[in-house]
């Protein structure tokens, strides 16, 4: 058997919108946890406060680090997770107290947000989708036609997971208000942590995701802020835990290691920022050196600094992938369905982006574990990928 | 051939499995590939979450890459559509060897090609062998009750060159054996019997789904009309059930003819037929000289029969049952496969 996973395989790892590695605050932040420190926070023993103590600390640097306060933090198993409850448990709740029965969300939203909004649709909500720009924003005159006086919830991401452009947030809210004043105002901030600050960007929403891992937290943890009491029916029922909102003994360990990871990463952030936008801007200004043809997906003047989407005509996603990662370089297409097969990404679709295109465009994510080996590699295996595809084609 | 590149189709099931593993062990530098061809998101039938994990599994247990290459839209274009629509037309195809032509050997071993892969292998029970003279046979697999080499009369000089079928070698219980040997989670697995893309029972539905019904009169030899039927789609050569005629002797069905939606009915002995007319022939190696003494096979796991071949046409020494159009007609050499084509 392979023992591969105990260290990785050594390729160059340009994946980080999908994961990335934990930081090592989050690591030594957790790991009395999950052994010393084990107990249930729910308890009235001394155990029980110690773990209740650090799993409130936790939630206290998580809320100061994303503008809320503690109480407005719901810990979650991850992002799907706080885009399912916020979804989900605005718009029921509205409907309960017959505030309206529209939902509007943008085309281009993870798929846990469309997958929510697919659900509500199902419980009889109107579920409007409006489309983005070729540029990869959000359209906010389609926006501003869709929302009105029925209008419960509305729901945009803070930096679309595929493209990386950061959308207009206070835009959006602008119209939000003026037009559905008590339309709920949701925000997925999963990809938004590593680059910018969530707190300022963030401000105009009610309701904002987050996940762990993808900002060097552990997976399967995430969080929603709820702000000001607003009323979300809960996804799990139990034990009353996290006022009601999420039953289910809290993953301590995983909190404590996300706070510590959001702590290291608004620490670091700005040099991260400088850091890796200068190797995203090096492998870009390289691969349109030596790929003919190099399309570049999104604005790269609303982009994070991580962030290099490229459609190369004439070769094929899938198999450029499989390619690279013959030559040891880890990217990603579009989304992955269940079976790890490639999809045309919904994302590039819903920008306009011509079929064709979509097929053959791949993500290379950068992220704060990014090196400049990693961008030589990829500077190398790519055009070769590329060089022996269309001579096949 | 050692040393090769090699990208094994691994669809989940033993037979692939074992393919994998004993290329692995004969020094072949192995990856496998799933396909994902039909459905994807549920938890059965082909291409299900858990035939592609059960893939992946096993790769990793042998310490091989794996991949899924998502196939389903030229499988809906060359495989499942011309399926509903040969229905319509009156043919009964056979869908597992249009994806054997145009998929298996023919997508994903350019896909294989491109990504610079020297062969590629599959779990069929065939067998690749290289002549003297450096050409390619495809010979029948050791294990008759499931030799393949039928639903593979396609492969030619080109494709063959780059083709392992490692299982040929081996009978069905030695796979197991052999998978069994290496604890390989799929040794138990049950063999998928069905068309992978529409269960048997619900054959009848999907094709009407997509193609609707064809209803018309069912009629004798002598052209008289005798019932009615519901559909032309329900209807293959040689059919018995559900033909609404209540004869004493058995009846069956001898000529669908789509262009009227009419279903011709006879007796077993009007089943027979002295010669098949095969349509759109591919050779492994060239066309048998007209008077050649050959064998025919005409279902997936026929006894072959007697026959000469004919330019476009084959004379059976004795009579056989009318191969409804749309299927292969495979010819032989004993053990080696010469080529074949489609039924008129």
């Amino acid at each position: 058997m392979s023992q591969g996973w105990q260290t990785g395989p050594d390729g160059a790892y340009l994946d980080h919108a999908a994961s990335t590695p934990m930081r090592p605050e989050a690591i030594e932040a957790m790991t009395p946890f999950l052994a010393g420190c084990f107990a249930n926070p729910s308890g009235g023993h001394a155990a029980a406060r110690a773990a209740k103590s650090a799993l409130e600390d936790a939630r206290e640097t998580v809320a100061t680090l994303l503008g809320a306060d503690a109480g407005e933090v719901v810990v979650t198993a991850g992002g799907t997770e706080a885009d399912n409850l916020a979804l989900l448990g605005a718009a029921r709740a509205a409907r309960a107290r017959g505030a309206g029965n529209s939902v509007v969300t943008c085309a281009f939203e993870h798929k846990a947000v469309l997958a929510a909004a697919e659900h509500l649709e199902r419980e009889g909500f109107s579920v409007r989708r409006i489309p983005a720009t070729r540029g990869g924003l959000v359209d906010l005159d389609a926006l501003a036609e869709a929302v009105d006086a029925s209008t419960v919830a509305v729901s945009v991401m803070l930096v679309n997971n595929e493209v990386g452009t950061i959308q207009p947030l206070d835009d959006v809210a602008g119209i939000v208000r003026e037009r559905a004043p008590a339309a709920v105002l949701h925000t997925d901030a999963v990809q938004a942590v590593p680059w910018i600050d969530v707190a300022a960007a963030a401000a105009p929403a009610d309701l904002v995701s987050i996940s762990a891992h993808k900002f060097g937290g552990p997976k399967g943890t995430g969080a929603l802020v709820v702000r000001g009491g607003l009323p979300v029916e809960p996804l799990l029922e139990g034990g009353g835990q996290e006022r009601g909102r999420r039953a289910g003994t809290v993953n301590v360990a995983g909190a404590v290691a996300m706070a510590a990871a959001l702590r290291a990463t608004a620490d670091a952030r700005d040099a991260d920022v400088t850091r890796v936008g200068c190797l995203r801007d090096r492998l870009l200004v390289g691969l349109g050196d030596l790929v003919d043809g190099l399309v570049v997906n999104g604005d790269p003047r609303h982009k994070v600094a991580g962030s290099c989407h490229v459609g190369i005509p004439g070769v094929d996603a899938e198999l450029l992938l499989v390619a690279l990662d013959r030559l040891g370089v880890y990217a990603a297409a579009g989304s992955s369905c269940s079976s790890g097969a490639a999809e045309p990404s919904h994302v590039l679709l819903a920008m306009g982006v011509p079929v064709e295109l979509a097929r053959c465009s791949i993500r290379l994510s950068l992220g704060y574990a990014s090196k400049e080996v990693d961008v030589d590699r990829a500077l190398a295996a790519i055009p070769e990928a590329v060089g022996m595809l269309r001579r096949a084609a | 051939m050692s040393g090769c590149r090699v990208l094994v189709a691994m669809s989940g099931g033993v037979d692939s499995s074992v393919a994998a593993a004993l290329l692995r062990d004969a020094g072949h530098d192995v990856t496998g590939a799933t396909l994902r061809l039909w459905g994807g998101t549920t938890d059965s039938g082909c291409c299900s979450v858990s035939d592609v994990e059960d893939a992946r599994r096993v790769a990793a247990q042998l310490d091989v890459p794996h991949y899924v290459f998502n196939l389903s839209d030229e499988f809906e274009r060359v495989v499942v559509g011309p399926y509903a629509t040969a229905h319509a037309e009156g043919r009964t195809p056979n869908p597992c060897v249009e994806c054997n032509r145009s998929i298996k050997f023919g997508a994903l071993l350019e896909r294989a090609e491109a990504l610079g892969f020297d062969a590629v292998a599959t779990g069929h029970h065939a067998r690749v062998e290289q002549g003297a003279d450096g050409r390619w046979r495809l010979e029948r697999g050791v294990d008759r009750a499931k030799d393949q080499s039928y639903v593979l009369y396609m492969l030619g000089q080109r494709e063959l060159a780059r083709t392992l079928l490692p299982i040929g070698a081996l009978t069905k219980a030695q796979v197991r054996a052999e998978a069994s040997r290496l604890g390989l989670r799929t040794a138990e697995k049950p063999e998928s019997m069905d068309v992978c893309f529409v269960r048997r029972e619900d054959r009848l539905r999907f094709v009407r789904d997509r193609i609707g019904a064809r209803p018309g009169p069912v009629i004798d030899l002598q052209g008289d009309v005798v019932a009615r039927h519901d559909g032309i789609e329900r209807f293959t050569i040689g059919q018995r059930r559900g033909l609404g005629v209540a004869a004493g002797a058995p009846r069956y069905v001898v000529a669908v003819d789509a262009g009227r939606a009419t279903v011709t009915i006879g007796s077993a002995a009007d089943l027979l037929c002295n010669r098949v007319e095969v349509r759109d022939p591919r050779w492994v190696v060239s066309a048998p000289p007209p008077g050649s003494r050959v064998q025919v096979q005409t279902r997936a796991h026929g006894v072959p029969s007697d026959a000469v071949h004919r330019d476009g046409m084959v004379e059976l020494a004795a009579p056989i049952r009318r191969v409804a159009p749309g299927q292969v007609v495979a010819l032989y050499d004993g053990d080696v496969l010469l080529g074949g084509g489609i039924a008129a």
